[in-house]
């Protein structure tokens, strides 16, 4: 599962673009993930901020 | 807001906005959405453009013009520096604009021409008829609703997802995301005539740092390594921190920044059955500056012109819309984005030594005498060491 930290986010969109699922998406003022993710993690690299994080559940 | 346009077009930034103007004043019923409640905001870029580039599309004009830069600066890792004067630096120097108000101006021009506009509507999904792109489903203002099109431009940005709706791969990889921070810092000690940039593995491994003047004692100081590079502690903010505690201590940051900047090559094909790619969602960022403006408004102006004749012959297909691919392809900027992607493939290999290396030698040359393949070749000459390197680069240039 991915953890989007919205009080770290600044809306950037490089997440988006390097994500292979096309799971994330910028609505008008916030980032939201869809059910596609595969938790892979890129995204969480791509952030200059650090405010994705892939959490396992087990 | 209609139902129906010839045209519709997705994003209000630089690409959006020259897309839409040119398709409406060649006649087209355009309508133009932006996601987001304004224009132009949050900023996402360092806002530098040369000169000659930026008057290709408007006069420039004092309300969105922040500084007019002189010289440029190259700061090798152990401090050699590079100076490039106004007729050296071609377009790495021009005008620091304030984009704020300059994508407002091009959005309001294309409105002028005639095009609708409505913000705080998103594309969410293509309307697709026998294959072929025709219109959007969006949500404006939390209501869906349908706009149906003859043809669709996706303007939507390094977050574009349109494109990739109707079956154009747009995923940039990991390695060329440049992951980016930059702070507009005031009461700074600055040159404001310069735009300076900083290299080396210890201030932005693989990229660079920039400081972008705004004004006497004010600049944009920013910061892009790719996202392979990011670690935890150590991500592109982390850097600008340790940049900014180093050169601006007693600085202040009145607006922080945060961007992703594709520094791959562009999409293989940036049409489909009524559908065109323009601007950073099309990949064409420059490879080596980063910079996307002039070529998102030289993507959307030529998107604008084939759009409009497409629309009159009646003809919106893949085959049709081709002459813009290959028209943007084929153009001064197609060819540079190669050369230049060949020429940033050549540069984040170099270590520091190496870097440092080049600096020295290029410092000591008269740039006015050399084109870049006399300048390699001199290069060369005097680092046989970097003879292999520099080879390769000369080879993937010819
Ligand atoms: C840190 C940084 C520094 C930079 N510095 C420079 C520089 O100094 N010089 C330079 O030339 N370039 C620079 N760039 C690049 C430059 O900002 C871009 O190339 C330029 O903004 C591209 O314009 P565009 O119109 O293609 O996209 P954008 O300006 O990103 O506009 C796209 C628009 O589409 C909207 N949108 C997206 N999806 C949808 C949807 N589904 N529905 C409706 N609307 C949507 C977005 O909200 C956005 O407003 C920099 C970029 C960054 C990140
Ligand atoms: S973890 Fe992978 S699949 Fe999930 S949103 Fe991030 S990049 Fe996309
Ligand atoms: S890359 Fe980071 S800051 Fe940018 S939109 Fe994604 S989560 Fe937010």
């Amino acid at each position: 599962m991915l953890n989007i930290n919205r009080d770290v986010c600044g809306y950037c969109g490089a997440c988006v673009a390097v994500c292979p699922e096309g799971a994330l998406e910028l609505i008008d003022a916030y980032l939201s993930v869809e059910g596609d993710c595969i938790g892979c993690g890129i995204c969480a690299r791509a952030c200059p901020l650090g405010a994705l994080e892939v959490v396992h559940e087990d | 807001m209609k139902t129906n346009y010839d045209l519709l077009v997705i994003g209000g930034g630089p690409a959006g906005a020259i897309a839409a103007k040119t398709a409406a004043e060649a006649g087209l019923s355009v309508c133009l959405i932006e996601k987001r409640p304004a224009i132009g905001t949050p900023v996402r870029c360092a806002e530098g453009i040369g000169k000659d580039l930026l008057k290709e599309f408007i006069e420039p004009d004092e309300r969105w013009i922040s500084a007019d830069i002189e010289r440029a600066k190259i700061i090798a890792p152990n401090g050699t520096a590079i100076h490039l004067e106004q007729d050296q630096a071609g377009n790495e120097v021009g005008y620091i604009l304030d984009r704020k108000v300059f994508d407002r101006e091009l959005v309001w021009q294309a409105a002028e021409a005639g095009s609708d506009v409505a913000v705080k509507t998103r594309a969410v999904a293509p309307i697709m008829e026998r294959g072929a792109v025709k219109g959007a489903r969006v949500i404006s203002c939390g209501a869906a609703r349908n706009i149906g099109a003859d043809a669709v431009i996706a303007a939507d940005g390094v977050e574009s997802k349109f494109a990739r709706w109707a079956g154009i791969d747009t995923t940039v990889p990991l390695r060329e995301m440049m992951s980016c921070a930059q702070y507009l810092m005031t009461d700074i000690p600055i040159d404001p005539a310069s735009t300076d940039f900083y290299l080396g593995n210890e201030i932005a491994p693989q990229g660079y740092a920039w400081v972008f003047p705004k004004g006497e004692r004010t600049a944009n100081v920013g910061i892009g390594i790719p996202g392979s590079k990011n670690r935890d502690g150590g991500r592109a903010r982390d850097y600008l921190d340790r940049f900014v505690a180093k050169a601006f201590p007693g600085g202040k940051v009145i607006e922080c920044i945060v961007g992703g900047v594709s520094v791959c090559r562009p999409l293989s094909c940036t049409v489909a059955d009524g559908l065109m790619v323009v601007g950073d969602a099309a990949r064409v960022v420059d490879p080596v500056t980063g910079g996307g403006i002039y070529n998102a408004m030289f993507t959307g102006r030529l998107a604008g012109t084939v759009v409009a004749a497409c629309v009159s012959a009646g003809d919106c297909s893949k085959d049709a819309l081709m002459q813009y691919d290959e028209g943007w392809r084929t153009s001064h900027m197609g060819r540079l984005l190669e050369r230049n992607y060949k020429v940033k493939e050549f540069f984040i290999n170099l270590s520091d030594p190496q870097l440092n290396a080049l600096a020295e030698s290029i410092a000591s040359i008269d740039l006015h005498e050399f084109t870049v393949m006399a300048l390699i070749k001199e290069l060369i000459k005097r680092n046989p060491k970097m003879l292999f390197e520099l080879k390769g680069l000369k080879d993937s240039l010819s």
